[in-house]
């Protein structure tokens, strides 16, 4: 009897090691051995006519081949069940259940990604309205009436003295009013032109810049706008700074980059030219101090404006300015 | 303004490639915009050999040639010069090429007989003056060659792009000044010698200024005897280089000086100056004059006229008058080589919507004491092309004269100014190449500089640091940077507010759009806001670009409608997207308008994306609402509720799908659908739901995250409760009831169910909440439980009247 038991017992155990991975073989495996006609059931109840004196003993063993076996079925069965389930096995190149993200105005990241730029050097965001006095958009900035430097600038009036402001620079001017030097700030903002065509779009966005304090000269303004232009694109980019003229800055300088494109070979974006303008800059100039009451013998600065949608435009290849303001979400989605 | 090389190389030998000067004009801060070459127009212009020709079927005059240009057969031209003959080479002009008075050649019908180009004279290519024949071609030019090349020519042509400030480099000198400064090379000025013959000029004719503040100085010259026809070639040329028609000798001259040397000068016809004098004074309003172009111009107060003894004659420093335009006829010409004031003339010349060459250069300022040297510039070539005598002398009457203004220049302080220091010597040297005056200062490290008078703009030592660092080259400055105190930077709140508002909405689905802050005049009509509601007054521009720009936002819908309507033609059929921007409200008695900051968002289209997990079903009300409560969470913005929005206070939304939206008692705004009639004045094939907050209020209503809720370790116990109500209850009122008249140890109540239907009665509907009880000192008993929901439910079937169900 034990030994027949053993028997079974190595047997099945052979087996199973043998249909490891093998469900089904598995399953008839052990209805073959356990199952109500199985092997070893067929032994259990033979134990019943057994002599008294030898059914305790044999009870014992048969039981306890019993609870290996099922125990190594169930081991067997459960490896299968982890290696590849019985039921609802999945296919999982099926879509799963997304609610696709919203994105971000390509406008407004690349905004943020200046003002954080210029937020770790140590600007401070400052903003403003955008229907302005004309006191603030032009006079304030020493753009007096009938001077040929408003005809820079396209206006929409909304009365003869309220305008919609053509730059962010009034908000030098209204930051000057309320601060005391050193000051250290950075406006975005919308700004309208009336201008528009295939690279003109009536509304632009802006940022701003403004840095006085005693001392501050034209190499800190090109020290400060280099680093700049290099956290924007790349630390190789090469910078020019041309003389220009605005009237709210002397010296002024325009701020043209290496074309991110080509390289400085000449391509359609800066039309062969091999130079990006980016940015217009300058030192505060002294009326702009006086007009907000800053002595122009005592501090000194520098201020720059810069546009958005063209930074945009080069850092993800955009080449037609009109659909920032379409807002087709196919466009819109890649961002 | 347009510079020719081979004309500013008559005042500055030029010595680097074209590129090279444009690129050093650049670096000095005159801006190239383009180089171009001039005769690049004939490329289009080939070198033609008439092969042979025969008389026009319908004109007498004309005859068809046949002309070989090279390349493929033979090209049929109408053609009616006398000097046409076979064999001859000729310049044979394609279609597409541009002739020297700006006309395009065409294929073109000439009387029914098709003609594919047209044989050219000389004037016609700004080759010469000859238009009475063909330009006849020396022999042996190679057929079919492009013009420019087979006669070797070539001018290279800077395009300016000239700041406001420069109003000096709107000449040929001023340009070669700068040119000459780079270079290392002398300005060479012409050199006028007059030949003066009595009588006095002063006996011919008289200026009287009345008004010296707009006319500092007037100087005027008499040519007499001259004799007006075309100029000749070389005077036709230099005008054309720069883009400017030929009219005649004596107007002609005036341009040329004009652009020489910047002064802008007028030619009277003497004998039509009624008195033989000139007087310069303030217009009248009202006053009507005929300009030089044939039109009629009112004038307004404050504008100034040339006038003669009886009658205006020219609106001054901007055009002159019919009635003394140089004519085939003239004998006599006053020359007018005056000084205005700028800023009178800019406001005229855009009052008149006439700007012209001679108001672009007085707007900008010209050389004060230039004048007497225009005028004696242009007598001395009036005489050259159009013979006559120059009568003596220069009526020059001068109210204002100019004066020196000496600024005196720190060198030091230049220093600290600019982050470099250039030595003294090289200051001396970079401001005398472009003809300022340095003189030693009152001490060591001072200089005193004079500005020619040419250069108005430079009045301060700040202007002075700026030609210093352009004419050294603004990349000889070395980088450096300020030093700033680590105190670090407070962030903006409101910013703060964007961002996260940003990307919670952004986390649910919606992106963000930028629209134009102006809207159609009519979107306030279209959104049905009422009369009364101040969206319906936005502020009107005055100069709209369109009419569907010309008022500014009240509400930042009308631009979420448009962009939906732009996307569902394009077949975007799922738009969920927002927008944080400004809106206009004006204030009584305030210059400017009020602009609080929205938040609007709009959802329209399926609930979800395409997908094989379930059917596609629109979004509806309760999806934004979703979403806004999602937002209100993420912001920890708290007692977020919406109130149903009375029917006669749903204009832009649909009544009875309409919500206030508040937190606590905080307005914060309005969510609902579309109102159909709105949808249907937008032409928007969809339904949409939307909402339009205020961005301080949402602000003000985020109370921050604080600790407040103690995390109990006991267990919770959950019941369900389904009621039966009339459907006008409220389930926010349920809600608050069942909080009100729990235990304390009540810890939630969900609703998880809303029925309506059989077997329900029609006007009520059953509720089903999900209680949770959980103690903070022990395992709650169900019998404790049980009785304290038995209660609860009791309370609340007999405050609103309704029974459980079965």
């Amino acid at each position: 009897m034990d030994a027949e038991l053993r028997q079974i017992e190595a047997e099945t155990l052979g087996e199973i090691e043998a249909a490891r991975g093998d469900r089904e073989a598995l399953q008839a495996l052990q209805v073959r051995v356990l199952g109500r006609k199985g092997l070893l059931t067929q032994r259990l109840r033979a134990i019943a006519l057994l002599p008294p004196e030898k059914r305790p003993e044999a009870g014992r063993e048969a039981n306890r081949v019993k609870e290996r076996l099922l125990a190594a079925f169930a081991a067997a069965l459960r490896a299968c069940e982890e290696a590849a389930p019985a039921s609802g096995r999945l296919d999982v190149t099926l879509p799963g259940r997304m609610e696709p993200r919203g994105r971000l105005h390509p406008i407004t990241r690349v905004t943020e990604e200046i003002c954080a730029i210029f937020s770790r050097m140590g600007f401070e965001r400052v903003e403003g309205p955008e229907v302005e006095t004309d006191y603030y958009n032009f006079e304030a900035l020493n753009i007096p009436k009938n001077h040929p430097a408003r005809d820079m600038q396209d206006t929409f009036f909304v009365s003869a003295d309220v305008v919609l402001r053509t730059h962010t620079s009034p908000l030098q001017v209204r930051t000057m009013e309320r601060r005391r030097p050193p000051v250290r700030v950075i406006a975005p903002g919308r700004v309208f032109r009336r201008d528009s065509d295939q690279t003109h779009t009536p509304m632009f966005h802006q940022v701003e810049g403004l840095w006085v304090d005693e001392g501050v000269s034209f190499g800190d303004l090109k020290g400060t706008l280099t680093a700049f232009v290099q956290r924007m694109f790349d630390e190789e980019t090469r910078l020019r700074f041309r003389p220009s003229f605005f009237p709210f800055t002397e010296p002024s300088a325009e701020v043209d980059i290496l074309c991110v494109i080509c390289r400085g070979a000449g391509c359609r974006v800066c039309k062969g030219t091999g130079w990006l303008e980016i940015l217009g800059s300058g030192m505060v100039h002294p009326a702009v101090f006086e007009n907000v009451g800053y002595d122009p013998a005592r501090v000194s600065g520098f201020a720059f404006g810069l546009g958005v949608e063209r930074v945009a435009m080069l850092k993800y290849g955009i080449d037609d300015l009109r659909r920032f303001f379409e807002n087709d979400l196919r466009f819109l989605s890649q961002f | 303004m347009k510079i020719s090389l081979s004309w500013l190389s008559e005042y500055t030998p030029i010595r680097r490639s074209p590129q090279e000067i444009a690129e050093g004009l650049t670096r000095a801060g005159i801006a190239v915009d383009a180089v171009t070459d001039r005769f690049q127009a004939l490329e289009r212009v080939r070198v033609g050999r008439v092969v042979d020709f025969a008389p026009h079927p319908a004109s007498a005059r004309l005859r068809v040639c046949r002309v070989a240009a090279g390349g493929e057969g033979l090209r049929t031209i109408v053609c009616g010069a006398p000097n046409l003959r076979a064999g001859m080479l000729a310049p044979l002009a394609l279609p597409g090429a541009v002739l020297s008075d700006g006309t395009v050649v065409a294929e073109a019908s000439v009387r029914g007989v098709p003609s594919a180009g047209m044989l050219c004279s000389a004037a016609e290519l700004g080759l010469g003056t000859d238009r009475g024949g063909l330009l006849e071609l020396a022999d042996g030019l190679p057929e079919g060659e492009p013009l420019n090349r087979a006669l070797g020519l070539s001018d290279p042509v800077l395009e300016l792009d000239l700041t406001p400030n420069r109003g000096d480099c709107l000449s040929l000198i001023g340009v070669a000044r700068e040119v000459a400064a780079f270079q290392g090379t002398r300005l060479r000025l012409p050199r006028v010698r007059l030949a003066e013959s009595d009588p006095p000029a002063a006996e011919r004719a008289a200026v009287t200024i009345e008004a010296p503040e707009a006319c500092p100085r007037y100087a005027a010259r008499v040519v007499e005897g001259v004799a007006v026809g075309p100029s000749p070639f070389w005077l036709q040329e230099r005008l054309l280089s720069v883009g400017m028609r030929p009219i005649n000798n004596i107007v002609d001259v005036t341009n040329f000086v004009m652009l020489e040397c910047g002064q802008p000068l007028h030619a009277f016809d003497l004998d039509r100056l009624e008195e033989q004098r000139i007087v310069v004074r303030p217009a009248r309003a009202g006053e009507r004059f005929v300009t030089l172009d044939g039109k009629e111009r009112t004038l307004e107060e404050g504008m100034l006229l040339i006038c003669d003894g009886r009658k205006p004659v020219a609106v001054a420093g901007v055009m002159g008058g019919i009635n003394s335009e140089i004519g085939e006829a003239t004998r006599r010409v006053l020359i007018e080589s005056a000084c205005f004031e700028a800023s009178g003339i800019r406001r005229t010349s855009k009052r008149l919507g006439l700007p012209t060459e001679a108001s672009r250069r007085f707007e900008k300022g010209v050389d004060p004491t230039g004048t007497v040297r225009a005028a004696d510039r242009a007598a001395q070539l009036m005489v050259q092309v159009a013979g006559g005598r120059v009568a003596r002398g220069v009526i020059d009457v001068r109210p204002r004269p100019w004066r020196p203004r000496p600024i005196r220049l720190d060198l030091e302080r230049t220093a600290r100014f600019l982050g470099a220091g250039f030595p003294r010597a090289k200051v001396r040297r970079l401001l005398k190449s472009i003809a300022f005056e340095v003189a030693p200062g009152p001490s060591r490290r001072e200089l005193e500089v004079t500005p020619p008078p040419f250069r108005p703009d430079v009045a301060r030592p700040e202007d002075l640091a700026e030609e210093i660092a352009r004419l050294a080259g603004y990349d000889t400055i070395p980088v450096t940077f300020p030093t700033l105190p680590a105190a670090g930077v407070r962030p903006l709140a409101r910013e703060e507010t964007r961002r996260r508002v940003r990307g919670v909405l952004n986390g649910l689905g919606f992106s963000e759009v930028i629209t134009y802050s102006f809207i159609d005049a009519g979107d306030g009509e279209r959104m049905r806001f009422a009369a009364e509601d101040p969206r319906r007054r936005g502020l009107t521009l005055l100069n709209p670009i369109a009419e569907d720009q010309a008022v500014l936002r009240t509400s930042l819908w009308p631009g979420l409608l448009h962009t939906l309507r732009f996307n569902l033609d394009q077949q975007n059929r799922r738009v969920k997207i927002f927008e944080v921007g400004k809106v206009f409200l004006p204030r009584a008695g305030q210059e400017l308008p009020e602009e609080p900051e929205r938040l609007a968002g709009l959802w329209s289209g399926p609930r979800g994306i395409l997908s094989w997990h379930e059917r596609e079903t629109p979004c509806d009300f309760y999806d934004l609402k979703g979403a806004l409560e999602a937002l209100a969470d993420a912001l920890h913005v708290e007692e977020l509720r919406f109130e149903a929005l009375p029917d006669a206070a749903c204009t832009a939304t649909r009544p009875g799908r309409s919500a206030r939206v508040l937190a606590g008692e905080r307005l914060l705004g309005v969510a609902g659908e579309l109102h159909p009639r709105v949808q249907a004045a937008f032409d928007l094939k969809a339904e949409a739901f939307v909402f339009e907050f205020d961005l301080e209020a949402l602000e003000e209503a985020v109370v921050g995250p604080r600790h407040r809720l103690r995390v109990l370790r006991f267990p919770a116990a959950v019941r369900d409760l389904t009621v039966i109500l009339d459907a006008a209850v409220e389930a926010r009122e349920v809600l608050a009831a069942l909080r009100d008249s729990g235990p304390p140890w009540m810890e939630g109540a969900f609703l998880i169910d809303v029925f309506a239907g059989p077997p329900i009665p029609p006007g009520q509907r059953s509720l089903t909440f999900r209680i949770s009880y959980r103690s903070e000192e022990r395992t709650l008993e169900d019998a404790a439980v049980n009785a304290a929901h038995a209660e609860m439910t009791a309370r609340v079937l007999q405050r609103f009247g309704g029974r459980l169900p079965g």
